[in-house]
């Protein structure tokens, strides 16, 4: 397959179809999968190409869900399960937390659980304070489970299909404001490794390290930094969060003495901390300035579109915040 | 007990629907917060003849397609769609919308966007009401949906074991978003899983509201005097899930005779045979309930966006500090270099 434009949504929905047709053993289940082709499209018509018994519409039965793709990674399956909002991880935090993430762990070795958790979360659509939060600190935070959070039409495809391949449980949060995004796509191609970062910009003076949505609006603020304060801002995309690419960023942060961490979620105890941390921990000797976080706001998600997008980090916030850095 | 006779709950069915057919214009004029919006058209007996028997201190809670029962339980229409709108004027100021509305002083204790989210705070509702010894009654409504979720269950042996004073109530529309019942459970005789846990519990068909005012009138007296209950209601659920589902997982035949389960014109027949109203009498209601209906709409339309002062607001109580926004950390933070 040569290059084609695709959507996000498109490239999640060929991953799933590739691999399925790859690998008899994937499944996918979840609430509305089939039939309605989920609820955001992902899987539209993947029931009519695999049929009900690989591509399974459940109850609406969360940690049943989840704990049922466990039972099935354990026993020769590559179920992918869909959580319709990752604000429903709390009814699966059990199944997630205490089961999947620690079965190979407390049996000794003796097996993994092969499976990935697709779900999306993030701001955007009036969705209401328990559909649009960004909660996955909840998965960084548990030891045993993998966490891959795509911000680009190339990931959703080449990440999803590399989620598929691994060992250990993985959670695969998209953003739901990105689904009708497009970008060529290139199935065939070489993609980055999984657990690596990219670069997606160079930059002197300043590293942005960010993921998900988050990468298209620190993108937007660095070409405006670069044009009208000529400031040169690199961008990281982790695309992983566990495994944690600290390699990539080590020595930008080293060269630049500048670093800004942007996440969506919450400030306190996101992703943005430990990030934040790290950086500090391990660039220590070479910061000229607090590592800076630009994190959503320590609040609930309102459905008022103007309190809404002002909950969560803006390129006008992430330029504004560079330009303090320079000052 | 209000609304018992059948030209009051033949009218407080047309507000609902009334209402609930303005909330989609309010959509299609670009004016609702979102597109995440529930009409409860097809099951407006369930919501009215439930709320009928219930009284002035009883508490509830509803699921997302919640507009029709907290409006037969006296919603103000204006402050509802100010509130679908994203408005400061709504019930919740604007941050809560059509799938968290709630009011504290009518018993609404909360919709949710949660399936099953509410139901267990009806448990806790009534062990309040024993506690002391209010006589109230907490309801708790979802849809067939929601016993998909184990939270149920847990409620209900809870609220059987401790003999509390509340009530489950199930709208069977038949769908969970694109998900036909029998797609969804090997036994959709609901009752019958209540009936297991030691409630009393009944099926009601939605068609006729008076029959729900009968059956829920038994089981809320029950329920008052400590022995909880469950109602399922059949019905059906004319339009898409939300605003942007046009239902094509089902064919329009199946629509055409799901919507005869229409208990408006169930009502308005029966109205009519029984020499209650005339037809003018039932189109001149109609019209009546059109022009408050309307009004909501303009209500909405003209109110404010909330401030942006309130958005770090009521995130703790208001003796509290609210929370530090992100600008006035980043300079502190950079104002030490
Ligand atoms: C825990 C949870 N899972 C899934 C959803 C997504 N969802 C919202 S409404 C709905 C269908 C609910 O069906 P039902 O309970 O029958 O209520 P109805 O929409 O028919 O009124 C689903 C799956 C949700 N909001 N919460
Ligand atoms: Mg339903």
């Amino acid at each position: 397959m040569a290059m084609q434009e695709a959507t996000y949504r498109d490239a999640l929905r060929m991953a799933l179809s590739d691999a399925m047709s790859f690998d008899d053993s994937v499944i996918v289940m979840g609430e509305e999968v089939g039939r309605y082709g989920g609820a955001y499209g992902v899987t539209k018509d993947l029931i009519a190409e695999f049929g009900p018994e690989r591509v399974i519409d459940t109850p609406i039965s969360e940690a049943a869900i989840v704990g049922t793709a466990v039972g099935a990674a354990m026993t020769g399956l590559r179920p992918v399960a869909e959580l319709m909002y990752v604000d429903f991880i709390g009814m699966t935090m059990d199944q997630l937390a205490n089961q999947a993430a620690k079965i190979r762990y407390m049996f000794g070795g003796q097996i993994g659980v092969p499976m990935v958790l697709r779900t999306q979360g993030g701001t955007g659509r009036s969705a209401g304070a328990q559909h649009s939060q960004s909660l996955e600190a909840f998965v960084m935070h548990t030891p045993g489970l993998r966490l891959a959070m795509p911000a680009t039409v190339d990931d959703a495809y080449h990440l999803l299909r590399q989620a598929m391949t691994q060992p250990d449980p993985v959670v695969f949060i998209e953003h739901k404001s990105l689904y009708t995004m497009k970008a060529p796509l290139n199935p065939n191609a070489e993609p980055v490794g999984w657990g690596q970062a990219n670069v997606l910009r160079e930059g002197d003076d300043l590293v942005m390290v960010t993921y998900s949505r988050q990468v298209h609006y620190a993108l937007a603020a660095a070409q405006t930094l670069q044009t009208d304060h000529d400031i040169s801002a690199a961008v990281v995309d982790l695309r992983t969060l566990n495994p944690l690419d600290f390699e990539t960023i080590r020595p930008l942060v080293e060269n630049a003495g500048k670093a800004m961490v942007i996440s969506e979620a919450v400030l306190t105890c996101g992703v943005a901390a430990e990030l934040a941390a790290r950086i500090t921990e391990e660039c220590f000797d070479f910061l000229e300035d607090p590592v800076v976080r630009v994190a959503g706001e320590d609040i609930p998600i309102s459905v008022s579109p103007l309190l809404e997008n002002n909950s969560v980090p803006t390129p006008e916030l992430i330029i504004e915040t560079a330009k303090k850095m320079f000052v | 007990m209000k609304n018992s006779t059948l030209p009051e709950l033949y009218e407080e069915m047309r507000r609902v629907r009334t209402f609930e057919e303005r909330v989609g214009e309010l959509f299609v004029r670009g004016q609702s917060a979102g597109s995440m919006l529930h009409l409860s058209i097809g099951e407006e007996s369930a919501a009215v003849g439930v709320c009928a028997s219930m009284r002035d201190g009883d508490t509830f809670t509803t699921h997302h397609r919640g507009h029709g029962i907290f409006l037969a339980r006296g919603a103000d229409p204006n402050r509802m769609m100010a509130e679908i709108a994203g408005k400061q004027n709504g019930y919740c100021q604007g941050k809560g919308g059509s799938m968290h509305i709630a009011d504290m002083g009518l018993g609404h204790l909360g919709a949710n966007a949660i399936v099953g989210g509410g139901i267990p705070a009806v448990v806790g509702a009534g062990l309040s009401a024993r506690h002391t010894q209010s006589g109230a009654v907490s309801v708790a409504f979802f849809g067939d949906g929601a016993t998909g979720q184990g939270i149920l269950y847990e409620s209900m042996n809870m609220a059987a074991l401790w003999n509390l004073p509340v009530m489950f109530v199930c709208i069977n529309n038949q769908y969970g978003m694109g998900t036909r019942i029998d797609q969804a459970t090997a036994n959709p005789n609901l009752h019958e899983r209540a009936e297991a846990f030691g409630l009393a519990a009944r099926t009601a068909d939605g068609l006729d509201v008076e029959e729900v005012v009968d059956a829920a009138g038994v089981l809320l007296d029950g329920a008052r005097s400590g022995k909880p209950a469950f109602l399922a209601i059949d019905c059906y659920r004319f339009y898409g899930h939300a605003r942007k589902d046009k239902s094509p997982y089902r064919t329009d035949s199946e629509e055409e005779e799901g919507r005869k389960k229409d208990p408006l014109i169930h009502a308005r027949g029966k109205l009519m045979a029984s020499g209650l109203m005339s037809e003018a009498d039932i189109n001149a209601l109609d019209a009546r309930v059109a022009v408050e209906m309307d009004a909501s709409i303009d209500f909405a339309v003209a109110g404010q966006e909330p401030q942006m002062a309130s958005m770090f607001r009521d995130v703790y109580d208001a003796a509290q500090p609210e929370p530090e926004p992100v600008r006035t950390r980043i300079d502190r933070v950079l104002a030490q270099g």
